[in-house]
């Protein structure tokens, strides 16, 4: 089998979470399409790291990890405060900023 | 000793200076600071003078570099002055006269409020009429020109509370823009022609410059002689820039700035010398204006347009002589100085009766004065007697002069213009001897005036007339002085002649008339229209309201028509012209731009929209921006 | 080429992964999509140390399965665990949309890859010779410690932007029961305390209202955080069918004509569901 498979899978991954975010309106699900499509994209860069032959890409994926979690933690301290105000946690109740 | 040469512009450009820009501080002592600017340069100008004596008559041109004024790459214009006979004449004129009418100023501006202004005004036309003599070249003419033209705005308007002195105002100076374009346009065709804007470069190139070229600058330079001089067709401003106050009238309007078209063509000798078509348009503007002026004087029951009248006429003489050629341009000068003199004079004469009559100009209002103001009558007659020509006075050498040359001039066309300034002498008689007859002969016709000054505003009183203070007084002794006594000392020994000849050039004319039946025939149209004045408004009653009289009386009243005629021919195609232009603005250009500004609006409006507030909405269009850009490159590098 | 062993791996977790992606794009309730997320996540883990990436495999489990997911899952908690989005979309054609330009992004994605040349792989035997920790650790302490460093600082300031956020500042001091009570008197409004829910004894349970004498049902009774997501459970209705059944067959019992009364009195539109079956109120404006 051809390692390039994993990058298909992960196009196909991060695919989906990006029409997650359009699709859903819950914000913890548009959430956990985000991170579905930071994960594919840490897919690619492992899998780019093994045709490469070097660590790169893995310690590019590890920082991505980290940079997520701090993303997740302060996005759902986010909407739990909204939540807290508006009783909602969908997107769409939240679209004051327009003309 | 040329080191002079600058401070003579820089004294009345540092009191302009400081009148306008200090505060209240100088209004109690502003106006003898202005009056001290101009005695400085007066003074200045007497050493200069004096020290040109001293030098042999090639050797008294002298030239000045100030600074460079516009280097740029090949072409250069420089700041400098260039003082030789003709310009000293015309600095003492200017300075002399201008410190007499400073001096008297001070008495007839007294009451003014804003007398320091004035006195700010007056000092800046002087340093701008100094450049204007003095520059040398054609550029910095066009400095001193300009900054004429503004004076004189600003000192016609200077009562601007007055809807008619504003109005005069702003006349005066669009029609003198007419004659400032044909100034400037003969500077562009000198630059085009010779490179060159300096009196000496444009005069040294002028003989191989085609004659289609130096007639057309010679025309241009005409035109704006005609527009500073009030020479015919732009005559119309002079009648009405005497709304401004008479002192004004005098210094501007009769002595110095409307004789600068004089100079100009004088100055220009070389480039018209070699034009003779231009020449015989200067010559026909002079005849035509000579003429023109005089009937409109011989209408005008205002005292100070009757003598603006005369002012155009004079000056009508002046550009006639120096239309001539080599044989006039020394007469024209000549008399422009006398006129100077004795018009000046008159005028202040005029400021002073009026002093006295309460600001009445209406010459069928007074009558009899010459008992009451004995200085000002005895100053105004020796004027008269000078404009008129009587033997032995300024005036009579000077036109005497201008009247031969005309008819050296030679062929038909000397006897034409020889009859048309004898006629000017007769009508000038008239008109002159009428101002006299109406003004300080006669029954008294003084009617109660509005009294604006005492604490019962409104009521009627009459006029008490008295003689005009000593300020007043002197400078008008001064200039009867130089009205009896300039001729006669010019002519002697030819010593003006002498003295202008090196710098305009002089040949002698033929007469076809011996020298002295000229001068008969002369004195005799003098003394016929002196006469025929006299019959007039001599002897009878003279009545107080007008008589319709003929119709060329009519239209002299209304300046020979020359107002309907700018309104017919220039203002209203002019006006229909500029609602055609506005009418297109705002159809054609305000309909495309705000057509334009419309449909940018609306499909604004509709784009709005797709700001609706919705997170997802915008993701949505990032993802797609993300599809277009991931295919871009797709494409870009298979391709 | 790898391994048939790891093709298989491969095709086995791919299918797993992508299976949990797509469940979690189209579970409705946020529970089942974290489920499902998770399910995912662990597959990518058994790919990260298929691939030799041993260290992120195990990151990928402790850390994303481990502590972020279940981030999620408590904010899914607090949130509503029943929370689902409403089937109705109000942006209109925002989903056909998405799917339209998922797919070309999808396409164009895939076609990318497919055009790459890929003439053979190295692999990471030669890097990973003294342990993939090892050379991770290496990299991470020489070439990227300044990115390290920094990533720290982010760290710490995302934990104190998420305290920020969450927390709510006392501007008062907290109101005691005796003052509660005594405004409650003063407001004169629900003197006495609230109705005990669980009325009948075959449904003693929290989530079920009381209900009044007239059959219908008294919210109050329940908590205010059942009420607020709208999980209350509803008997009135199957009551009052008994109830009318039981009249109905006494009076044919009797040879009485029917009584005709209603079989249930009108309710509020938001109770009308199944009776046992929690009521679902995501959106209280869709309602209206």
């Amino acid at each position: 089998m051809n390692p390039v498979n994993y990058l298909y899978l992960a196009a196909l991954l991060f695919t989906i979470g990006a029409a997650g975010v359009l699709v859903r309106r819950n914000a913890i699900v548009l959430f956990m399409c985000v991170e579905l499509m930071l994960n594919a994209s840490n897919l690619a860069l492992v899998t780019f790291s093994r045709l490469h032959g070097n660590l790169d890409g893995q310690i590019l994926a590890f920082f991505t990890m980290v940079v997520a979690a701090a993303e997740v933690v302060v996005g759902l301290a986010i909407i739990v405060s909204i939540f807290r105000t508006r009783h909602s946690a969908s997107v769409d109740d939240s679209n004051l900023m327009k003309l | 000793m040329n080191s002079l040469i600058p401070l003579l512009v820089a004294a009345p450009l540092a009191g302009a200076a400081l009148l306008l820009l200090g505060g209240r501080v100088l209004d109690r002592f502003g106006h003898w600071l202005g009056t001290l600017a101009a005695a400085l340069s007066f003074a200045f100008g007497l050493v200069l003078f004096f020290d040109m004596l001293g030098r042999p008559a090639d050797d008294r041109a002298v030239h000045v570099k100030l600074f460079s004024w516009i280097p740029v790459a090949g072409f250069r214009a420089d700041a400098a002055f260039q003082l030789d006979q003709l310009s000293i004449t015309f600095v003492l004129l200017i300075t002399g006269v201008g410190t007499l009418i400073h001096l008297y100023s001070v008495g007839y501006m007294a009451h003014d409020e804003r007398r320091r202004r004035f006195f700010g005004y007056l000092n800046l036309f002087l340093a701008a009429m100094l450049i204007l003599v003095l520059a040398d070249n054609y550029l910095l003419l066009y400095v001193g020109w300009e900054g004429v033209g503004l004076a004189s705005y600003l000192l016609i308007g200077f009562w601007q509370h007055k809807p008619s002195a504003a109005t005069a105002a702003k006349k005066a100076f669009l029609v003198n823009r007419v004659g400032d374009v044909g100034l400037s346009i003969a500077i562009m065709l000198m630059f085009t022609q010779f490179g060159d804007f300096s009196f000496a470069g444009v005069f040294e190139n002028a003989p191989q410059a085609s004659q289609g070229k130096l007639t057309a600058i010679g025309l241009m330079l005409l035109l704006a002689a005609c527009g500073k001089s009030a020479q015919v067709p732009l005559q119309s401003w002079l009648g009405d820039a005497m709304e401004g106050p008479t002192p004004v009238s005098a210094l501007i309007h009769a002595a110095t700035m409307v004789t600068a078209g004089v100079y100009l063509i004088t100055r220009s000798h070389a480039v018209f010398d070699l034009a003779p078509d231009a020449q015989t348009a200067v010559v026909c503007v002079g005849a035509v204006t000579l003429i023109f002026g005089a009937v409109v004087g011989c209408a005008k029951d205002d005292i100070k347009k009757a003598l603006a009248g005369s002012t155009m006429s004079q000056i009508g003489y002046m550009v006639l002589a120096a239309g001539l050629g080599p044989i006039g341009y020394v007469f024209a000068i000549m008399h422009l100085v006398t006129h100077g003199f004795f018009k000046a004079g008159l005028f202040l004469g005029a400021g002073s009766v009026m002093h006295g009559m309460d600001d009445e100009v209406n010459m069928r209002h007074y009558g009899g004065l010459r008992k009451y103001m004995p200085i000002t009558f005895v100053t105004f007659a020796l004027g008269y007697l000078a404009i008129i020509g009587f033997p032995f006075l300024s005036g009579y050498f000077s036109k005497d002069k201008i009247i031969e040359a005309a008819f050296a001039k030679g062929g038909t066309e000397g006897w034409i213009l020889g009859l048309v300034t004898l006629v000017g002498a007769a009508v000038t008689a008239f008109y002159m001897t009428r101002v006299m007859l109406l003004t300080f002969f006669g029954q008294k016709r003084w009617r109660p005036t509005a009294d604006t000054s005492g604490s019962a505003a409104g009521e009627e009183r009459m006029p008490h007339p008295h003689e005009s203070p000593a300020s007043m007084t002197v400078p008008m002794i001064l200039l009867a002085f130089g009205s009896v006594f300039a001729g006669g000392l010019f002519t002697l020994n030819s010593s003006f002649l002498r003295w202008l000849e090196p710098v305009t050039g002089h040949s002698e004319g033929h007469s076809p008339l011996p020298s002295g039946v000229v001068t008969g025939l002369t004195i005799a149209c003098m003394l016929a229209g002196v006469g025929v004045s006299y019959l007039m408004y001599g002897r009878g009653e003279v009545p107080v309201v007008p008589p319709i009289g003929s119709p060329l009386t009519r239209a002299a009243r209304r300046d020979l028509l020359q107002d309907d005629f700018n309104h017919a021919v220039l203002v209203r195609p002019g006006s229909a012209l500029a609602a055609a232009l506005v009418y297109f603005d705002i159809k054609g250009l305000d309909g495309f731009v705000n057509g334009l500004a419309a449909t940018i609006g609306g499909v604004s409006s509709r784009l709005r929209r797709v700001q609706n507030g919705y997170v997802r909405s915008y993701a949505l269009s990032m993802f797609g921006g993300t599809l277009v850009l991931v295919a871009t490159t797709l494409l870009m590098r298979s391709a | 080429m790898t391994s048939t062993g790891e093709a298989v791996q491969f095709w086995v977790l791919a299918v797993l992964a992508v299976g949990g992606a797509l469940g979690m794009l189209l579970c409705r309730r946020a529970v089942h999509s974290a489920l499902c997320l998770a399910a995912t996540m662990l597959s990518l883990a058994v790919c990260y140390l298929a691939q030799g990436a041993v260290f992120l495999g195990v990151v990928q489990i402790v850390v994303y399965t481990g502590a972020i997911m279940m981030l999620f899952l408590f904010v899914v908690m607090l949130v509503g665990v029943s929370a689902a989005d409403s089937v109705k979309e109000q942006l209109k054609g925002q989903r056909v949309a998405a799917v339209l330009t998922g797919l070309g992004f999808g396409v164009l994605l895939i076609a990318g890859i497919a055009h790459a040349r890929l003439g053979h792989f190295s692999g990471l035997a030669e890097a990973n010779a003294e342990g993939n920790v090892q050379g991770l650790a290496r990299l991470i302490f020489t070439k990227y410690v300044w990115a390290f460093e920094v990533t720290g600082a982010l760290l710490i300031t995302a934990a104190i932007g998420a305290m920020v956020l969450t927390h709510r500042e006392h501007v008062t001091a907290p109101r005691t029961q005796r003052e509660l009570a005594a405004q409650r008197v003063r407001d004169n409004v629900q003197v006495p305390p609230l109705p005990a829910p669980g009325v009948y004894a075959r449904h003693n349970a929290v989530d079920i209202a009381a209900l009044l004498p007239d059959g219908t049902v008294a919210e109050d009774s329940v908590m205010s955080t059942l009420r607020e997501r709208g999980q209350i459970r509803d008997v009135s209705q199957d009551m009052l069918r008994r109830m009318a059944e039981l009249e109905d067959s006494s009076a044919e019992w009797l040879g009485r004509p029917a009584s005709g009364r209603p079989a249930a009195p009108k309710q509020r539109g938001a109770l009308e569901t199944v009776p046992g079956e929690p009521t679902h109120r995501q959106n209280p404006e869709e309602e209206q």
